[in-house]
């Protein structure tokens, strides 16, 4: 089927726009690089459209990539139903998201250096997918970390982007320790990267190794897609621009970690321990992040604190046994969550480049359109049916609820608060009175151009009627499922909760706007927390940065390098040059003083000589 | 010859040595410290050939020989260096000659 086609496709438009594109017009500029996705969509289309259902796993091998001793990895790719739900999720929001960029990125500098990041990230994330052993999927994941670093730190001139940069990049460095541990101990307990190999046999391993294992790949999904207690680089991503937040940090990348962990199914099915780690964390997380989220004024830190905690939510999917539920909301979030930011991303752009919620409001107006995509999104993320969040949503509780009540509880007041800062960012960015600047630069809000509305629209649709894409009926089989049966007093208490949480927001922020400052008034202290991010980078800083730095700085720097191996260096160097100062002072210049050394040292020789009783 | 005991040349050789490394030692001027190393190279050459004789050996001609030949090119290099030096700076005070010093 060669498969190999669609990571190459985006490839070869990174290859082209990285080396000409400096040189190109942008109209060129986009033809290589959205005609590169649309070449990779296309593909996929063709192969999910050709015989077979992909009922069993497809796999092609290109050629023996590592061959030492017991250790034989191919470069392999696979494709079943799992992987060819990730694959429409990749290239098809990565298509719009690249033609989304096209206005977007019109007046930034810097054009073909984005859209070649672009398709190698798509490139990475397409064998990131694709992989069908351990370190092929290994590849794809570093790849798409690093195009995450370079996309945060795209204004790289801004000192806040290259450290938001700087920051996922390390942050994820310490998940992907966990994830080269946990590949260590698969090839030492399988023999094997392979996954059909590994997969076959854990069934009959001892459940400590399997759960072992499944921890530190959750070490490892932890850090890529940002969940407790490393989710804190994501926010921060931010910085990079608004398509990268929406394609990276929100509809794919992030995802791997979830991707990765319903890829793994058969090792953590038999690993009831690590099943639970990975709910309990998701539960979490998505609580925690949640919180955060309803006191940030930035509108895309919103959306980010929101991302991290819908991650949380798949991840409670996952521990929670429905791996496919998990999927589900994946590809349901894709949708919303894209549209949340590259509709937030429109917004800045109308407002040439404001992103703070209260100069915003009364939008609403002023870009008609995005507002109407938006509020799709907005809909559908916090689950009011028939919209595609609810059905994902919905999923992912009752299997919670089957797993542990309390989780589904805790769960259901995250929907609630999800949809109150959704809907709280929707009705401060387009309710109410224009709060900005009315006669500087934003002083007239404009409509985005149709190149950036018609990847909204679409978005739109597929977060409104997404949830039809049933996705649990298409992986139930393929992650050996147990049915649970759905009920509806579990569903209609999410639901309420969801409606509450928009009433309540429509409450404070439209019908009596006052309130929610009197509400920050009285809850001073819990404000200041959440506000502040309940202070954890400022935690990490004191307690791990800090002494990292620190240590380094007066510990290796000062003392190891310039004291310890710098003073030996430098103090070989002084003695020799001590000694020869003495020596130099014989070399007079003098011819004749030359000849008594001469003739002192001849006598010498001679004396010993005499002495050893001359030569024999 | 058989009347000359061979010590009376090896004594010559010495006195000879001597008073080349005295004047080479003790000279100011350059052309008799050159002068005095050559006084030294032919005083080893006489004792080579005494030694060569004593012992009916051939070695002992042919190291002279190779001596002669090694003195007269570096008699040749060194004249041209005593040259050029005394062009350069006027002078052939070898106390004056010491720009390579320290």
């Amino acid at each position: 089927m060669n498969l190999w086609l669609i990571p190459v496709f985006p490839l070869a438009g990174f290859v082209i726009n990285g080396l000409f594109g400096r040189r190109f017009s942008k109209s060129l500029v986009n033809a290589v690089a959205i005609g590169s996705v649309v070449l990779s969509f296309a593909w996929v289309l063709k192969i999910l459209a050709g015989p077979g259902d992909l009922e069993t796993t497809h796999t092609e091998h290109y050629f023996t990539w590592i061959q030492s001793g017991a250790l034989n990895i191919g470069c392999d790719m696979a494709v079943d139903r799992l992987t060819a739900v990730m694959l429409l999720v990749v290239t098809g929001i990565g298509l719009l998201i690249h033609i989304y960029s096209i206005g977007y990125m019109a007046h930034e500098g810097g054009y073909y250096r984005f859209f070649a990041y672009m398709n190698l990230f798509m490139f990475f994330m397409l064998v990131l997918v694709l992989a069908a052993n351990y370190l092929v999927l290994f590849v794809g994941w570093e790849g798409v970390g690093l195009c995450s670093y370079l996309l945060i730190g795209f204004y790289f001139d801004k000192k806040f982007a290259t450290d938001a940069g700087n920051k996922a990049f390390i942050v994820n460095r310490i998940g992907d320790f966990g994830f080269s541990l946990a590949m260590f101990l698969i090839f030492k307990n399988f023999g094997s990267l392979d996954f059909a190999t590994v997969f076959q046999q854990a069934p009959g391993s001892s459940e400590a190794i399997l759960t072992t294992i499944g921890l530190l790949l959750l070490v490892g999904a932890c850090g890529k897609s940002a969940q407790l207690p490393l989710y804190v680089w994501l926010p921060d991503a931010m910085a990079g621009p608004t398509p990268v937040s929406a394609l990276i940090h929100a509809a794919t990348m992030v995802t791997a970690g979830v991707y990765m962990c319903a890829r793994s199914f058969p090792i953590y099915i038999h690993a009831p321990a690590a099943m639970n780690t990975i709910a309990v964390i998701g539960i979490a997380t998505a609580f925690f992040a949640a919180t955060i989220g309803l006191a940030q004024n930035d509108i895309k830190k919103v959306f980010a604190y929101s991302t991290v905690s819908q991650l949380g939510y798949m991840f409670l999917g996952v521990g929670c046994g429905a791996f496919s539920a998990g999927i589900y909301h994946l590809m349901t979030h894709a949708f919303f969550k894209a549209l949340l930011f590259l509709g937030s991303g429109s917004v800045i752009h109308a407002l040439s480049g404001e992103q703070d919620l209260r100069h915003m409001g009364g939008l609403r107006k002023k870009v008609p359109w995005t507002f109407a995509t938006m509020m799709c999104a907005a809909v559908a993320i916090a689950g009011v049916p028939p919209f595609s969040g609810f059905f994902s949503k919905d999923e992912i509780l009752v299997a919670a609820n089957h797993h542990a009540p309390w989780m589904f509880w805790l769960g259901v007041i995250t929907a609630g608060m999800t949809a109150f800062y959704v809907f709280r960012a929707m009705f401060l960015a387009f309710f109410g009175e224009y709060r900005g600047d009315v006669h500087g630069k934003h002083a007239h809000p404009h409509e985005s151009p149709p190149v950036m509305l018609i990847p909204l629209a679409v978005l739109a649709l597929l977060s409104l009627g997404g949830g039809f894409i049933k996705i649990p009926a298409l992986l139930g089989e393929f992650f050996h499922a147990e049915e649970i049966p759905e009920d509806p007093t579990l569903v209609a208490i999410s639901v309420a909760a969801g409606l509450l949480g928009i009433v309540l927001a429509y409450i404070m922020y439209v019908a009596r706007p006052g309130m929610a400052d009197s509400f920050v008034a009285a809850f001073k202290a819990l404000y200041t927390l959440i506000y502040s991010k309940y202070f954890v980078d400022e935690l990490y800083d004191a307690t791990l940065v800090k002494p990292v730095v620190n240590g380094s700085r007066v510990l290796l720097w000062k003392g190891m390098d310039a004291g310890l191996i710098d003073g030996m260096v430098n103090g070989i160097g002084a003695r020799a040059r001590n000694i020869g100062g003495v020596l130099r002072l014989i070399q007079s210049g003098n011819i004749r003083s030359y000849a008594t050394w001469v003739l002192l040292g001849s006598v010498l020789v001679i004396v010993a000589l005499g002495i050893a009783g001359g030569l024999r | 010859m058989s009347g000359v005991p061979i010590s009376w040349y090896l004594t010559l050789s010495a006195i000879l040595f001597t008073l080349g490394v005295a004047g080479f030692l003790f000279r100011r001027n350059i052309i008799t410290v050159f002068m005095s190393i050559e006084l030294m190279l032919n005083a080893v050459n006489l004792s080579f050939i005494t030694f060569s004789y004593y012992w009916k050996q051939v070695n002992g001609h042919l190291i002279a020989f190779f001596v002669m030949v090694v003195a007269a090119s570096e008699a040749a290099v060194g004249l041209a260096i005593i040259l050029t030096v005394f062009k350069n700076r006027q002078t052939l005070n070898i106390d004056e000659v010491d720009s390579m010093k320290n």
